[in-house]
């Protein structure tokens, strides 16, 4: 190979750029000034969508005032997947590249996502007992909701279920790469099984089945979960990243000393 | 059928999940840097 043709600067290993992103001095350094306007913004929405849900958002012709428990159910349903999507990315960078932030990202990912999952599961509970007559039906999307929210916590457990903390990071990375098969279940139950909870209102790619009253305090609330979510997490990799620095320099401080 | 106390208790779980989980977040964020900077003082 002609390595004259290379530019001088270009990363030589492959990957190269990714470990420069991914370096946690300079995450720090982006994070840091980003987090107090991402958790301004963060809660302004939340408020915003939540209010506007609760109180002057239009009832919806057939469930009536029901309705309104879809601008916390359906925003949680979202991050919750996506968080999980973001952590399998997460395990697939840190078993590929072994990088520790891609290990820290993935442990602080965890707890919020299962916590989001949990209010997904409880807020869909408490729709369920008016709409259906009951709090839980083993219907393919609620099982698939359950199942995700059980391999957060598995992910959580297996982490700190050694006493080599590289061994447990790399056992919970495969455990959330093989857990990512869940989220098209989870996407895709509604249509390969016959269930009781509703067919996706929402579409991407076609149109939304959703009038313009409803969709936008949904779509304000949904923002506001998600940066919720990316505020916690940032906020949670910048503590242990801080906490980690702290630990490495009380060491060397007792070393010197001894 | 009253659906109000189910919407109100889907609600207040997430405005509790959403406060709690928050603060708790960034409460851990601002005793990190504050002890890190403790430390490098030293």
């Amino acid at each position: 190979m002609n390595e004259d043709v290379l530019p001088a600067n270009r990363p030589v290993r492959a990957g190269g750029w990714l470990h420069y992103l991914a370096n946690p001095a300079r995450f720090m350094r982006v994070a840091v000034p980003v987090l107090p306007w991402l958790s301004g913004a963060a809660l302004l929405l939340c408020v915003a969508g939540i209010v506007w849900g609760y109180q002057f958002a239009p009832a919806d012709w057939q469930q009536g005032n029901a309705s309104r428990i879809m601008y916390v159910h359906v925003p949680a349903a979202w991050v919750a997947m996506a968080g999980y999507a973001a952590l399998a990315v997460c395990s697939l960078f840190s078993l590929v590249w072994r990088h520790p932030l891609a290990d820290i990202a993935a442990e602080e990912m965890g707890p919020v996502g299962a916590g989001f999952t949990a209010l997904c599961l409880i807020s869909g509970s408490l729709w369920g007992k008016p709409m259906w007559g009951a709090y839980w039906v083993w219907d393919a999307r609620l099982t698939s909701v359950l199942v995700l929210f059980f391999l957060y916590l598995g992910h959580i457990a297996l982490i700190r279920a050694f006493d080599n903390r590289a061994h447990g990071y790399r056992a919970a990375a495969i455990l959330a790469l093989a857990g990512a098969v869940n989220l098209p279940i989870i996407v895709y139950s509604v249509q390969w099984w016959n269930t009781l909870h509703q067919g996706n209102t929402i579409s991407i790619t076609g149109g939304s089945k959703i009038y313009v009253t409803m969709l936008y305090p949904l779509l304000i609330s949904t923002l506001g979960f998600y940066l919720a979510f990316i505020a916690m997490v940032v906020a949670r990799i910048c503590a242990a990243i801080c906490e980690r620095k702290t630990a490495s320099a009380l060491l060397a401080a007792a070393e010197e000393l001894a | 059928m009253n659906t109000w106390p189910f919407i109100n208790g889907a609600y207040g779980a997430s405005v509790l999940f959403l406060a709690v989980a928050g603060w708790l977040s960034l409460a851990r964020y601002r005793r990190a840097r504050r002890r890190l900077a403790e430390v490098e003082k030293r």
